[in-house]
């Protein structure tokens, strides 16, 4: 009844064009956002944060730029895991050069050298697509972990291969490092999420954006009506990989804290890919809404057996973890291929009914 | 230059200054090729039938050698314990189709393939259930040593499991080529619905094409885990089968032989020759690198389908 187009009257092309043009989905975005920022941080308790919240961001984060790529430009990837450790490399080597250099931008200049990595092996789509182009973008990830492994110059010549935060502050707070606390270091993860969803939003409904979805629908003919393949295709490698870059370098300097070269694994890659598919293709709320379900779900599988109390083996837990785990993707994709984000449409659409569906 | 020396010359001085030992190592990388082979053998089979690029094949190859091992654990007689593993690969193959690929009709290839890596899971965590997790032996009987040919050693379990790999492709052949299933396959393999309308049943295609792929992932299995014994790791091979694809050609059986045959070697040149100087274990991404170099002048691979484009 209160949730629908008509009655709002806009007078300018600004007001039309607006990322949410119902007032009240205004209203809800502002509504979470502000939660998320302001009563988030003080009901939740560190393991919350540690262990659900600040991935859900990070991974949210990864999630969109790959949804760019994959969703968006129509590039199957699977080297995003590849892409992270670039980021989280290249901040960790600019703070041993620059140390006095605030951290946050260290971290969104090492997203620079993800999107130059990542031009690197976009190149490849200009002839290749599809399964194949996932392949070559494999190359990306094992090579990427290979170097970072084998070259000790990356993890300054440290005997056990990791790579550790230093500490550093933000505004004379503590935000990265052994003494940071979790709620400094979710909300500037939070405060990235929110930056950087919204550039995207706006970044794939613009001429961009368009050219994108043009080239992934059918790129013979997006050539013919003028869309320069070359140029959009390794646009889309550059930016997807600046925010898998970023994220990499949050997910090692404000989560982790201290990693070696596997925690940016295949896995990794493949978990992204889920979130987006889960999530929705071409969607950037789907990105949010996959990453959270693909963080919460191994958590809840872990927890639901002990608050059953039923006595079983982690070891066993672990399997059944991926026996459900795997059995809820296939699901999921038989139920609604289009991902969370259809369902989030359709209960749009059907509150636009609201209480009078017929 | 100092780089160039280390990248070009020195290693094909190496290879040149010991011949004997270069073939040795392209031998070892043949048989190696071989396994790659197999396990990229699968995957074309289903990709040319069913267009689902499967990535549960390596999970196949590990829960059928699970599964036999698991058996022959428990006092089952190896051809008692074979016979039922083949009959849980078919078993496998009809609930794959049932529960999994029918309900996903006419969903996009992104979709398949995620169901797919789904499926991973769910065998990875179901097998280990099973069976348990724990790194098992597998003796089949096969003698695994090494034997004095001109100067040249050459494995014997290798050898056998290309003499095996050998009779199972001929047979594939002559059931792809001469008996009336196999011309059903090609004609599903050629156009779905032209298939469908002359009275082929593509469910139970898929069942049939599923079915062979699990045997064939049980030949591999059992070839790969009579050489490192059956563990998880069986499953990353499934990773190294995928730049033998596309290096063949995802469509193509002779690629699919072709390619692993030129992985296995290449890697282990590399491996061996080049490893020394740029700093070992290039074995987990030559294959990937050897693969996109190539795509870059044959973008359908070795023996794929010309990809024709019209808007």
């Amino acid at each position: 009844m209160l949730y629908r187009e008509s009655g709002h009257f806009r007078t300018t092309y600004r007001a039309d064009q607006a990322i949410f043009p119902i007032v009240q989905d205004r209203w809800v975005v502002a509504a979470v956002v502000a939660f998320a920022f302001v009563v988030v941080p003080v009901i939740a308790d560190e393991y919350w944060l540690q262990a659900i919240l600040i991935p859900t961001v990070i991974f949210a984060l990864a999630a969109i730029g790959l949804n760019i790529l994959t969703g968006y430009a129509g590039q199957l990837s699977l080297g995003t895991g590849g892409f992270m450790a670039v980021g989280a490399y290249a901040t960790y080597k600019l703070t041993t050069f620059l140390p006095e250099v605030n951290i946050l931008v260290h971290i969104l200049v090492s997203g620079v050298f993800a999107a130059a990595v990542g031009i690197l092996f976009g190149i490849p789509s200009l002839r290749i697509k599809g399964f194949y182009l996932a392949v070559a973008t494999l190359a990306a990830q094992f090579f990427l972990m290979w170097i970072f492994n084998r070259v000790p110059w990356f993890y300054n010549y440290n005997p056990n291969g990791t790579i550790t935060a230093p500490p550093r502050t933000l505004f004379g707070i503590v935000v990265t490092g052994p003494q940071a606390s979790a709620e400094v270091r979710y909300l500037v993860c939070l405060a990235i999420l929110v930056l950087f969803a919204y550039l995207a939003k706006n970044l794939v409904r613009s001429n961009t954006g368009r050219g994108w979805m043009a080239i992934r629908d059918m790129d013979v003919a997006a050539e013919i009506i003028g869309i320069r393949p070359l140029r959009t295709k390794l646009l889309a490698f550059a930016i997807s990989s600046y925010y898998c870059g970023v994220a990499g370098a949050l997910y090692m300097f404000l989560y982790l804290q201290s990693v070696e070269t596997l925690a940016f694994g295949i896995d990794v890659s493949f978990l992204v890919l889920f979130m987006i598919i889960i999530g929705g293709l071409g969607s950037i709320m789907g990105s949010i809404l996959g990453a959270a379900f693909i963080v919460v779900v191994p958590i809840l599988l872990t927890n639901i057996p002990q608050l059953l109390a039923i006595p079983i083996s982690v070891e066993l837990a672990k399997h059944i973890e991926r026996m459900i785990f795997g059995g809820l993707i296939i699901f999921f994709l038989i139920v609604e291929p289009l991902g969370l984000a259809r369902l989030w449409q359709i209960v749009k659409e059907k509150l636009r009914l609201w209480p009078f569906p017929y | 230059m100092e780089i160039l020396t280390a990248a070009f010359l020195g290693p094909i001085a190496d290879m040149i200054a010991e011949p004997l030992f270069l073939l040795e190592v392209m031998i070892g990388g043949v048989l190696t090729g071989v396994m790659y082979s197999l396990v990229a053998l699968g995957f074309v089979l289903i990709f040319k039938a069913s267009g689902v690029f499967n990535f549960a094949q390596g999970i196949m190859v590990l829960f059928a050698a699970l599964t036999l091992v698991g058996l022959m654990e428990r006092g089952v007689p190896i051809w008692l314990a074979l016979a039922i593993t083949i009959a849980v690969m078919v078993v496998l193959a009809m609930a794959i189709e049932r529960i999994v690929l029918r309900p996903l009709v006419n969903q996009a290839d992104i979709t398949l393939f995620m169901a797919t890596i789904g499926l991973t899971f769910f065998l990875e965590g179901f097998g280990e259930i099973l069976w348990g997790s724990n790194v098992k032996k597998l003796d089949i009987g096969i003698p695994d040593r090494s034997v004095d040919v001109g100067g040249v050693l050459i494995n014997t379990f290798d050898v056998n499991a290309a003499v095996i790999a050998a009779v199972l492709v001929a047979v594939l052949a002559v059931l792809f080529q001469r008996t009336k299933i196999g011309r059903a396959l090609r004609a599903v393999a050629d156009d779905h619905q032209a298939a469908l309308s002359v009275g082929i049943s593509l469910t139970s295609i898929w069942v049939i094409v599923w079915a062979v792929a699990g045997i064939v992932a049980l030949v591999a299995g059992i070839m790969w885990g009579g050489k490192s014994g059956v563990q998880f790791s069986l499953s990353l091979i499934a990773l190294k089968a995928l730049p033998v694809l596309i290096l063949g050609g995802l469509t193509s059986v002779p690629g699919a032989i072709v390619g692993g045959l030129i992985i296995g070697v290449g890697e282990k040149v590399a491996e061996v020759f080049w490893g020394p100087y740029i700093g070992g274990a290039i074995e987990n991404w030559f294959a990937y690198v050897i693969a996109v170099a190539f795509l870059w002048f044959r973008p359908q691979g070795l023996f794929g389908e010309r990809i024709i484009e019209r808007v």
